[in-house]
């Protein structure tokens, strides 16, 4: 038994990965759907979209790339879905070069289920800025002036859906989903703060702690965080995706991992107090 | 006065956005909103500086035949394809040119970019994991706080801690609403005001590290 326990103790790190794998890919191919419940965040991001009078001009920006799109494009896309189903109007862009395709892809996944949406009138991609908070600030002087055109070229002017946008007085609310810098952090600290604008964010589960603060706060209205974040999203908007599909690895692997960490310490405690014994006896 | 004048200028410009910030007129804001768009202008040539000294450096090392150099190859041939099918072919309306989805560009993102940077994401599930095994052992007070608070909110933050227990999840909710956002905005603060002292000193000068050279 103690052979085994000092075995464990400097396990091959080869045999973690091939648990963690099959903890991951088994569950993925045939998902349970576990049942849970709603937290408070997340409520708060969905009941502020709720609040909205029909036909309120939404910014969504959408900043992350496709390393962290697992747990931020089923997000981008119920938010999306959630928007247009209470006939809201949406103006898309980002602040992230790698982010523009992904938002395409998005709205052209939820506009399958809303065929009625004209671009221009519905919904406007003003595509992607660089100057991360520079863009923001500038923004709330003039929205017309930092985006001359939306991604395909159209003046703003000529885009019915911008007609009256000149800053974010005329948004009511934005909504960001955040890869990383710039983000939320940033929407907070340069637009949120300065011009009032009511914000709610979507981000990773590894930067949600960082944005309690600002929900207790009340500088965001909700937090989606992280893949978790997302299904208890797509569970209050009535439309299951990937999110909610990807619970039941999340479950699995962090039971794997609990229980690796289990077995490290008892290992651990094992071999010391061998190694202890050995010291008294000498 | 070739330190004299870049500090002078920092020194103003700072003060200005600063004071900017407090006068809200009309007058003021859109003299500050000109300069932003100048800022929006040169950072976005910041990227043309960008590609020419990524050409330059990785053709150095192509033409002296240094460590990785077939690579460099491919980076730089990627580079100038994607540049070519992405603005080139929408500048003169070639077919598939530009970058939205059904172009050239898209299809690579999609089918290149994409799965890589996924892939590369996605190896850090294994090694976090490999790390916790190791790091998560406990050897002090601090230590075990630190493991079993940790194990808590993985397991409540998923499906399973809630099967387990119905409230779990309003527990997490506790520890990440009180005794977590009180660290967390104590660092905050922290950080907060370190960053005003290093602008202060950037700003008056006493900082000169950005200028290079000493």
């Amino acid at each position: 038994m103690r052979k085994i326990l000092e075995k464990l103790e400097s396990l091959d790190r080869r045999i973690i990965f091939i648990f963690i794998g099959l903890s991951i890919a088994i569950p993925l191919l045939f998902p349970v759907y576990t049942d849970f419940s709603v937290t408070a965040p997340v409520e708060g991001f969905y009941d502020a979209i709720e609040e909205l009078s029909p036909g309120s001009k939404v910014l969504v920006s959408c900043d992350y790339d496709p390393g962290s799109m697992p747990e931020l494009f089923p997000m981008n896309v119920a938010v999306f879905h959630h928007l247009f189903s209470r006939g809201h109007k949406i103006i898309v862009m980002q602040l992230w070069a790698t982010g523009t395709l992904l938002a395409e892809r998005a709205m052209n996944e939820v506009l399958q289920e809303f065929p009625d949406k004209r671009y221009g009138e519905d919904y406007v991609n003003l595509g992607f800025k660089e100057g991360r908070e520079v863009v923001m600030v500038s923004m709330g002087t003039s929205i017309p002036k930092t985006f001359p055109t939306d991604a395909q070229g159209t003046k703003l002017e000529e885009i019915p859906l911008m007609q009256g946008v000149t800053n974010f007085d005329d948004i009511t609310i934005l909504m960001n989903i955040s890869g990383g810098l710039p983000g939320t952090k940033e929407w907070v600290l340069q637009v949120q703060s300065r011009y009032g604008v009511k914000l709610g964010s979507g981000c990773t589960a590894v930067s949600a702690p960082e944005f309690y603060p600002y929900v207790q706060s009340g500088q965001l209205v909700g937090l989606l965080g992280g893949m978790k974040g997302a299904a208890e999203y797509e569970k209050l908007v009535q439309r299951p995706g990937t999110a909610q599909r990807g619970m039941d690895a999340q479950s699995v692997s962090h039971i794997v991992v609990f229980l690796f960490i289990l077995i490290g310490n008892i290992a651990y405690f094992s071999v010391k107090g061998k190694k202890k014994r050995l010291k008294v006896s000498r | 006065m070739r330190r004299e004048i870049p500090i002078a200028i920092c020194f103003l410009v700072g003060i200005s956005f600063i004071l900017e910030y407090f006068i809200p007129h009309e007058d003021v804001l859109s003299i500050f909103e000109t300069i932003r768009q100048w800022a929006i202008i040169v950072i976005a040539f910041a990227y043309v500086l960008g590609i020419a000294n990524l050409v330059r450096i990785n053709s150095h090392v192509i033409q002296r035949k240094g460590r990785d150099w077939p690579y460099k190859i491919i980076l730089v041939v990627s580079l100038f394809f994607m540049i070519t099918v992405g603005i080139i072919f929408d500048i003169f309306g070639i077919r598939l040119g530009g970058i939205g989805e059904g172009t050239i560009f898209g299809w690579v993102y999609f089918h290149a970019q994409y799965p890589l940077q996924a892939t590369m994401f996605s190896l850090l599930a294994f090694f976090i994991a490999s790390a916790a095994f190791r790091a998560f052992r406990i050897r002090t007070f601090q230590a075990s706080l630190l493991a079993v608070t940790a194990i808590l909110v993985m397991i409540g933050r998923v499906p399973v801690g809630e099967s387990l227990w119905a409230d779990f999840p309003d527990f997490i909710e506790w520890i990440m609403n009180v005794p977590q956002l009180a660290g967390k905005r104590a660092i905050m603060i922290g950080a907060a005001l370190g960053a005003i002292s290093t602008a202060l000193k950037v700003l008056t000068g006493l900082e000169r590290t950005y200028l290079g050279g000493e």
